[in-house]
């Protein structure tokens, strides 16, 4: 069966196993490379047409340092116009971070958000994915309506027992709302 | 003040046997008599938080740097275990005692997902404690969060043995005999931690 | 024993889950549903075949006395591989199993079957006893995950057919020991009435 095991050939095949692993690996990870990027690159623009209006051509990223912190952002435009930014913020939530893509249009009212990462109780928090919880950001205008709770004297109907869950969900609208207003405000500096 | 968030969070919130379910395999194998619960929550302890230590510096001094994190699981998993090789030499020249208490655990300690469990979560997973902005761990952070973690995973295994011994003294309908009875009593002490949440 | 034994026989008579008791991490952790524990356990299944396969092609070769870290090696290689082809194109079940796929390394049944059957055993002798632990493993993770999935979200395979919630606490770390200890219950029950 198995060799006799002396201090040479115990080495050698370590080494041998290690040297054949790390070669294959290195190989599927070449042919890997490409398809990990475009999923991930695919998983962003899905993101992207969720929370933003119609628009045309490719969405270009850029980041902002708002507050210590960089946020990366997509402007989608339409006809030449910009259409729409796209913000990634995120909040503690209760299992871990809730990572949000939040659309702003460009009159400054929300368009659409989406859950991009979340580690929430399943049937619980993680209820924030859902349609009847995370609808009712759509077409928000937070110069009208508060984005807290109700519980905390905002306008934000908060899952039924899951409040920390719907607060972190409304701090990282909050969040992209005010990375946005940043962004604007860079833009008019710019001009 | 972030410090005791990351302790409380680790032994009692996120316990890493009753909602993580990392370490399951030691957690029912070896909790039927409390003192070997107690020299594997041991043994453990003292892996898992050297283990963060070493495979979170060549995480960020020897992956990172190389571009080579596709690794990340073939170097941590050789790292633990060449580690648990070396602190049982050590242990067995520096002190016999200790040695004798620990010594049977350590080779079991290899194939213990908790271990490679946590060293993996400080290097990919972000943490959020008390509001703060979700991040990925420091090394100072890490280990403390390392060591946490294994008390919690001391805490419940404890526990669970104490609840055996007592149980094992009890008529037990026969299906249930062994492991079943052992499950459901994890179940209710899961339920009892379950208490714990949202506490950060 | 026949090819056709060897799996068969990891599906019910050494189930992984039910009867050798192994791997308990993964199987507790992601069974939150039907569809979660099937994916589970199909990524064990690639991993576990693949490693059976390799080692058993290698273990004449391999000195005693490193044989296991040995094992490691060849077992961690593939359980990278399976991490980047996920990642390529699955990311999403990737992303839901998250840390569980890399601790497929550290699961008690994959190195157990190297030790125990493939460093004996021929290349095909191997990947059947594989491919036959590998899918008692799926079948258990299934059956556990669809029961928590049934009682705990009212669905079945991802179909909803209960309006508003099931008993949560099924989806929830309690109801993940309490539902296996009772299949594990059911399996003795049933398995011992077959062997009279």
């Amino acid at each position: 069966m198995a060799v006799q095991s002396s201090f040479k050939n115990m080495t050698l095949c370590l080494f041998a196993v290690c040297i054949v692993s790390s070669a294959l690996l290195a190989a599927v990870y070449a042919v890997t490379e490409e398809p990990i990027a475009e999923a991930e690159h695919a998983k962003t623009v899905r993101a992207i047409a969720v929370v933003v209006p119609e628009f045309d051509g490719e969405p270009v990223a850029d980041t902002i340092e708002v507050a210590g912190k960089k946020y990366p952002y997509y402007i989608v435009s339409k006809d030449g116009e910009p259409a729409g930014y796209a913000i990634t913020s995120s909040a503690s939530g209760y299992g871990g971070p809730v990572k949000l893509m939040v659309g702003v249009t460009a009159d400054r009212v929300i368009y659409n958000t989406t859950v991009l990462s979340q580690s929430e109780t399943p049937g619980l928090g993680a209820k924030c994915t859902e349609p009847a919880f995370a609808d009712q950001f759509k077409e928000w205008n937070p110069a009208e309506k508060t984005l807290k709770v109700k519980k905390d004297g905002g306008d934000v109907d908060a899952i039924t027992a899951s409040t920390i869950t719907s607060r972190a969900y409304a701090v990282a609208v909050e969040t992209a709302v005010a990375v946005y207003d940043a962004i604007v405000a860079e833009n008019n500096k710019g001009e | 003040m972030e410090y005791i968030l990351i302790i409380i969070s680790a032994i009692f919130v996120n316990n890493i046997l009753l909602s993580q379910f990392m370490g399951i395999c030691p957690f029912l194998g070896v909790s039927n008599k409390l003192s070997t619960a107690a020299g594997m929550s041991g043994a453990v302890c003292f892996v898992i938080t050297l283990a963060t230590l070493v495979t979170y510096l060549f995480q960020y001094y020897v992956l990172v740097p190389l571009e080579i994190e596709y690794m990340q699981t073939i170097a941590f998993i050789l790292i633990i275990a060449a580690l648990v090789q070396m602190v049982e030499i050590v242990l067995k020249k520096i002190s016999p005692s200790l040695y004798q208490a620990l010594g049977i655990f350590l080779p079991l300690i290899t194939t213990n997902c908790a271990v490679l469990g946590v060293a993996l979560m400080v290097v990919t997973n972000e943490f959020s404690y008390g509001g703060s902005e979700p991040h990925l761990l420091n090394l100072g952070e890490s280990v403390v969060f390392a060591f946490a973690t294994s008390l919690g995973f001391g805490l419940a295994m404890i526990l669970f043995a104490g609840l055996r011994e007592q149980i094992a003294l009890n008529k037990v309908p026969k299906p249930f005999k062994g492991i079943p009875i052992a499950l459901v009593t994890a179940s209710i002490l899961a339920m009892a931690f379950m208490g714990f949440s949202g506490l950060v | 024993m026949g090819k056709f034994q060897l799996i068969t026989k990891g599906l019910v008579k050494e189930n992984p889950t039910f009867v050798l008791l192994l791997g308990m991490c993964p199987t507790l952790a992601t069974t939150t549903s039907a569809i979660n524990g099937m994916s589970m356990g199909l990524a064990t299944l690639f991993v576990l075949v693949l490693s059976n396969m390799a080692i058993s092609a290698t273990a004449p070769y391999i000195p005693d006395k490193v044989r296991i870290p040995a094992y490691i090696v060849i077992i961690a290689a593939f359980v990278t591989i399976l991490q980047l082809v996920m990642q390529a194109f699955t990311p999403d079940i990737y992303e839901t199993l998250g840390l569980f796929i890399p601790l497929i390394v550290v699961n008690c049944i994959v190195l157990g079957r190297a030790e125990a059957f493939a460093n004996k055993n021929s290349v095909v002798d191997s990947a059947c006893d594989g491919l036959g632990i590998g899918l008692g493993f799926t079948l258990a993770l299934t059956i556990l995950g669809l029961v928590r999935e049934i009682l705990g979200s009212g669905s079945a395979f991802g179909f909803k057919f209960i309006s508003g919630d099931g008993i949560l606490v099924f989806v929830l770390a309690p109801g993940a020991f309490m539902a296996l200890a009772y299949l594990i219950v059911l399996f003795k029950k049933v398995t011992a009435k077959k062997g009279e």
